[in-house]
């Protein structure tokens, strides 16, 4: 499908894609030196604690996530023909 | 005074007489009157009748009932121009009746009225699981009414013990601690998806036709953080039941591969939010509870539709068999983002401007654990609705599907809510001029924008980085346990194993036991039998005994008296 292939087929501009991203990142963390916060909470006076929480949060929420499959997942026709399951 | 609800209830009637263009001008005409005629309506009660020694308010207007009465056609109006390519007159028809029965509970004064509605809105959507017309869809529509009935039942049992306890039937602040109060909050829990009673929401909705499941999204649940926002604000239950809401189903939505029920899951997480809210009270928890509401009804509403568009042109709705559709639906892409960014919350997005209401109002009530759960949920909707939903079903692999574009009245339709989305984001004043209580709170501060961009960007790297890494868990044909597993396998298979149990029993100790009863029964009615000693014929001395021996005996009793 070589008439079909778009910007975005292109490896390289996924990674370009992901230094933007990186950059907007630092740049959002560093963004906390530049104003004055009127937390509600001491958690929130510390540097960096919302950029901090998104990332640690994301990634224990898809790692337990992960791991919780282990346990839950079924076939996909768990659920079907419940006159055979007898069987 | 005339109730937007009966204008749609009835209208609905029109839709199966037209064909063509008339009848889509009609879906489109009649939550439009509905929502002048809300418009038109002064604030009060309407319309009471005595009925049995009870006074019934069927209509009555406030500020929380026509912010929700709003929504609801503002979601009936999306609902039906997305359902307008079909032929099945059935489903556009289920769908004003359906919205209907919303509104008019929304509307509704008196606790009968509300029952009547409550009760209609689970009957009449289950035509919308039915209609998918198979087997599987069938069955689906079963359980669900099953959980729908169920919490009629509940609800009207609760309502009888108000009557009973001599509280009349008013619908106004209920309280846990009044007559009734539990079992009636418990038949909202499950139309409003608490957990543990939460699995027939995951389980149908995605079981639904592709515009049932729409119109499912917007007005059941929707309805239910009504009640609840009407009966119960500043329930202390509720905060911890919502953070709970939260936080469970977004673990779930990261590992479905059913994309549908990915959003079943993440409306759930967004039902938690309005809950806490209301927990909270107050003008900000309920306003917060209300305007959310709203917002989900459009953005959940637009999610579900890029779906169901997706599954319209390639036939499933699996993350394990979508990708790289941007190429031949460039338009739905682009809408379903907007959905996407709005649920996740980012400024100039409906989110943005509503959730962060509940979330100050948690704040200023300093719940320090709360706040940090809600905010981890935050994090986490945007993983499975703002990040997974576009990636897997338009980006990450190319599965080299070259479909249409979606029907253009489905992209009107889409291109309408995403309306809504970005005009909510933009001018939320617009919303916060219609809430129930007047407030002061301003969405757009430095430190609330940049903290929510600082969590949603590290967000999305971590996204990011995970897949980079392979360690995102990767789309599989699956299905997850989840609490249905009690009644669609535990429940069966502990009934089949009984009646296997009791008939194996039945082999094992059946003929033994009959042999012994035949032995029994025989030896016993021996003296009766023609040959026995009862049945021959006795000498009339031996009778003048036993004539004397009674006699004796009575004499004997009535002396020891």
């Amino acid at each position: 499908m070589t008439d079909d292939r778009r910007w975005l087929d292109e490896p390289r501009n996924v990674t370009r894609i992901l230094y933007v991203l990186a950059a907007l990142c630092a740049l959002s963390a560093v963004a906390d030196l530049f104003y004055t916060k009127h937390p509600h909470f001491t958690v929130e006076s510390w540097f960096a604690f919302y950029p901090l929480y998104g990332f640690l949060g994301s990634v224990f929420l898809v790692l337990a996530a992960k791991r919780l499959r282990r346990w839950l997942r079924r076939d996909e026709d768990y659920y079907d023909a419940p006159e055979h399951r007898d069987d | 005074m005339t109730n937007p609800a009966l204008v749609l209830m009835l209208g609905a009637v029109g839709v199966p007489l037209l064909r063509g263009w008339p009848r889509r001008v009609l879906l489109a005409a009649l939550p439009i009157a509905a929502l002048v005629v809300l418009w038109l309506l002064p604030e009060g009660t309407a319309g009471s009748f005595g009925f049995l020694g009870l006074e019934l308010t069927p209509l009555r207007v406030d500020a929380l009932s026509r912010v929700f009465a709003t929504g609801f056609l503002v979601a009936a109006l999306l609902t039906s121009v997305y359902a307008m390519h079909l032929r099945d007159s059935l489903q556009q028809a289920v769908i004003l009746v359906y919205a209907g029965t919303a509104v008019g509970g929304a509307l509704a004064g008196d606790l009968i009225t509300l029952f009547v509605f409550w009760e209609l809105a689970g009957l009449s959507s289950a035509f919308l699981i039915w209609a998918g017309r198979t087997e599987r869809s069938h069955r689906a529509a079963m359980r669900y009414l099953v959980a729908q009935v169920t919490s009629g039942l509940l609800m009207l049992a609760g309502i009888v013990w108000r009557v009973h306890a001599g509280e009349g039937i008013e619908f106004g602040y209920l309280g846990l601690d009044g007559p009734g109060g539990v079992l009636i909050l418990l038949a909202i829990g499950i139309k409003c998806a608490f957990p543990l009673l939460h699995a027939w929401l995951t389980d149908t909705y995605p079981e639904a036709t592709i515009v049932g499941t729409v119109a499912l999204s917007a007005f059941t649940t929707k309805f239910a953080v009504y009640t609840l926002a009407r009966g119960f604000p500043g329930t202390e239950a509720l905060v911890w039941i919502g953070a709970a809401m939260t936080v469970f189903p977004i673990f779930y939505a990261v590992i479905e591969n059913d994309l549908r029920r990915v959003l079943a899951y993440s409306m759930i997480n967004q039902l938690g939010f309005m809950v806490a809210g209301v927990g909270i009270g107050g003008a900000l928890g309920v306003n917060g509870a209300s305007a959310h509401a709203v917002a989900d009804m459009v953005f959940k509403g637009l999610l579900m539709m890029a779906m169901g568009a997706v599954l319209l042109r390639t036939g499933t709705a699996k993350g394990s068999e979508l990708g790289g559709l941007y190429k031949s639906m460039p338009q739905t892409t682009v809408l379903c983002m907007v959905g996407a960014a709005s649920i996740s919350a980012f400024p100039l997005f409906s989110g943005f401007a509503t959730k962060s209401i509940i979330l100050e109002a948690v704040a200023a009530d300093h719940r320090t654990v709360v706040w940090l759960l809600l905010l981890f949920a935050s994090a986490g909707v945007f993983h499975h609705a703002g990040i997974k939903i576009p990636f897997f079903a338009f980006f990450a692999h190319d599965r080299g599907y070259r479909v249409a574009e979606a029907p253009l009245n489905m992209r009107v339709a889409m291109a309408l809510g995403a309306l809504v989305c970005v005009g909510i984001g933009v001018a939320p004043d617009l919303l916060y001029g219609i809430l129930p209580y007047a407030m002061d709170y301003e969405p757009y501060t430095t430190a609330h924008v940049v903290n929510q961009l600082q969590l949603l960007l590290l967000a999305s790297l971590a996204f990011t980085v995970l897949i980079r890494t392979g360690l995102y868990p990767p789309e599989i044909r699956s299905v997850n346990l989840d609490v249905d597993v009690l009644y669609r396998r535990a429940l069966p298979a502990g009934w089949h194993a009984l009646s296997r149990r009791t008939s194996r029993l039945g082999d094992r100790f059946g003929p033994p036991l009959r042999r012994r009863t035949a032995r029994l029964w025989a030896v016993g009615t021996a003296p009766l039998r023609p040959e026995g000693r009862l049945a021959t014929s006795w000498s009339t001395h031996l009778m003048v005994w036993w004539v004397a021996l009674l006699l004796g005996a009575v004499l004997l009793v009535t002396l020891l008296r």
